[in-house]
């Protein structure tokens, strides 16, 4: 009878870990596993569905719409991501110094677009790029100057890096923020007595700190990078000419699905972003920790 | 002593008024420019006020709009945001405790998969998920935009966390000294004490559905049923084609005045309920 009872104790835990369990088994296991599945098919004019194996991921691998999408997509990351993490971090060290003034209007006011939608976002500054009634274009006409076209092919991804930049720094600021927070005041008192100036001080007390942080940061711009899909899709109405619709990975996935019907080869392309997710956020796991592994050595 | 008297700067002031006009001009821009007309927007200045006050011509263009469609957009949203909030709070405190406070079998595993389900992307998962539902067949329905939302593992790995840092195990083992079932000591003890948490997962989630795009754009074909992002990006179309016979007046002023309301709602829950999410994020982010 006892062990009846510490049989039962065991299970108490999936009572309440259960109806977690239930919905994401079937809203994330099952569409992966179906996605996987599918994507061994592919729907033959004659025939009907027939399994290829790993046929779909050969074309995902050699189609030149996909890796040109790709490539758009780690050009985006490689402007997005350094700049937001080195807003957020010299932007929370200012608020954390207490030099100040008004320094809660600071955070509050770079944190506010976090809260905007991203189609919100898209739309805003597309309006602000473009030459209708943005206000870049009536700031160089104001100079007498040629207003640069931001959403032409050259500077259509820096322009969408900016609409990233512009709503995540803040984000990341006050993660950064509370880190710098909940370091102990007296490791900086000390420090200072040992002669270490303020630039020292960032290096090597802030910086080693705020390690956890900015990997979560570099996570979720990872993530989120790869699927960019809102800022293109937005702003491809204003430039359609630059914005095809293969023009990021996820945006060539929705055009093969719903304007084509590929269904099995769109699971592919699905797939092999997902690969390509958690290839990356590895990579930066691993380059980062024997970084900090190496800092403390 | 010397932190509190620290000495402020005006130089750094300065610098990150810089900054800030940066983060606000934008918005700034959006509510000027709600105010105009169609002409006044093409033909004044983008940060001075145009000839004539339109704000509210504008919202009540916006709210007749294909028979007060807007209105439908943001009464969904509202609804996606709440059912979405509420029912993954459910199942994340509930879940969050088990995972720290309940030894059960399978539990490593389980938590090894929810940590790797946080690097799926939520597009990877969108396509497979409107092809399943239209096998359910509830395509075109709010379910299929509600029910995907409801199990984010973030949300749940913070909860985790939450729940292992603010209730002490030794209150527990109290109450079941006591002789309290685990459902009353997880409603009357453990749902106290992890409720400031609750309100920041809450909030993260209610600011995901606010962002939910790609999912209800694959998933819904009815506009009827859509949230706004899904509805300003539609209307955001039809205003650059430029089709004079659509609507004389232009749309331009209907697309800005609908962006500034979309955005208020959410502008306002964080503004309002800062003390909580502020300990929230710092509590998830400095654990990883």
């Amino acid at each position: 009878m006892h062990r009846e009872k510490r049989r039962r104790a065991k299970l108490t835990g999936w009572w309440f870990f259960g109806p977690f369990a239930l919905v994401f088994i079937a809203t994330v296991i099952v569409p992966l596993a179906y996605a996987l599945g599918l994507s061994g098919f592919q729907d033959k004019f004659i025939g009907g569905l027939q399994f290829t194996g790993l046929g779909n991921y050969v074309k995902v691998l050699t189609d030149p719409a996909l890796v040109a999408g790709l490539g758009r997509v780690i050009l985006f990351m490689a402007i997005q991501v350094p700049i937001i993490l080195l807003l957020a971090l010299l932007t929370s060290i200012a608020i954390d110094s207490g030099k100040l003034h008004f320094s809660g209007l600071f955070r509050i006011g770079i944190f506010i677009p976090y809260a905007i939608p991203t189609v919100v976002a898209a739309l805003m500054w597309g309006y602000l790029y473009g030459d209708q009634f943005g206000l870049v274009g009536q700031f160089f006409t104001g100079l007498g100057l040629p207003a640069p076209d931001l959403l032409s092919k050259d500077l259509a991804i820096p322009s969408m890096a900016n609409i990233s930049i512009w709503q995540f720094t803040g984000y990341n600021m006050l993660i950064f923020y509370a880190g710098l927070q909940s370091i102990p005041r007296e490791l900086y008192e000390a420090a200072a007595i040992d002669g270490a100036g303020e630039f020292r001080k960032a290096w090597s007390i802030k910086l080693p700190a705020l390690m956890p942080s900015v990997l979560l940061a570099l996570f979720f711009s990872v993530i989120g990078g790869i699927q960019l899909f809102t800022e293109p899709s937005i702003l491809q109405v204003l430039a359609p000419t630059t914005i095809s619709n293969d023009y990021t990975p996820a945006l060539y996935m929705y055009n093969l699905a719903v304007k084509s019907g590929q269904f099995e080869y769109a699971a592919a392309v699905a797939v092999f972003m997902g690969l390509v997710t958690i290839a990356g956020v590895l990579i930066v796991q691993i380059v980062l920790a024997r970084r900090s592994r190496k800092a403390l050595a | 002593m010397k932190t509190a008297t620290t000495k402020k700067s005006f130089l750094l002031t300065a610098v990150m008024t810089v900054a800030l006009v940066y983060y606000l001009l934008p918005l700034v821009w959006l509510v000027i420019n709600s105010t105009k007309s169609q002409g006044d927007l093409f033909s004044t200045p983008g940060l001075a006020f145009g000839n004539s006050f339109d704000l509210f011509a504008n919202i009540d263009r916006l709210f007749a709009y294909e028979g007060g469609i807007y209105g439908s957009w943001l009464a969904n949203t509202l609804l996606y945001a709440a059912a979405g909030a509420l029912g993954s709070a459910i199942l994340c405190s509930l879940g969050g405790y088990a995972l720290a406070h309940f030894a059960f079998p399978g539990k490593k595993a389980a938590f090894a998969i929810i940590v790797g389900a946080v690097m799926v992307p939520g597009s990877v998962l969108a396509l497979p998920i409107f092809l399943l539902c239209s096998q359910v067949g509830i395509t075109n329905t709010a379910l299929a935009v509600i029910l995907p939302s409801l199990a984010n593992p973030f949300a749940l790995y913070l909860m985790a966390i939450f729940a292992a840092q603010s209730v002490p195990p030794e209150l527990l083992e109290a109450a079941r000294m006591d002789g309290a079932g685990e459902l009353r000591i997880f409603f009357s003890i453990a749902l106290r004490l992890i409720a400031p948490g609750l309100v920041t997962v809450t909030l993260f989630q209610i600011t995901a559905a606010w962002n939910n795009y790609f999912l209800p754009l694959i998933v819904l074909n009815d506009s009827g049923l859509f949230p706004l992002g899904v509805g300003l990006a539609q209307l955001n179309a039809r205003a650059t084609q430029n089709d004079s016979a659509l609507n004389a007046a232009g749309l331009y002023p209907t697309v800005l005045v609908g962006s500034l309301i979309a955005i208020i709602p959410l502008v306002l829950a964080f503004l309002l309920l800062q003390r909580f999410w502020r300990s929230g994020l710092a509590a998830g982010a400095v654990k990883l």
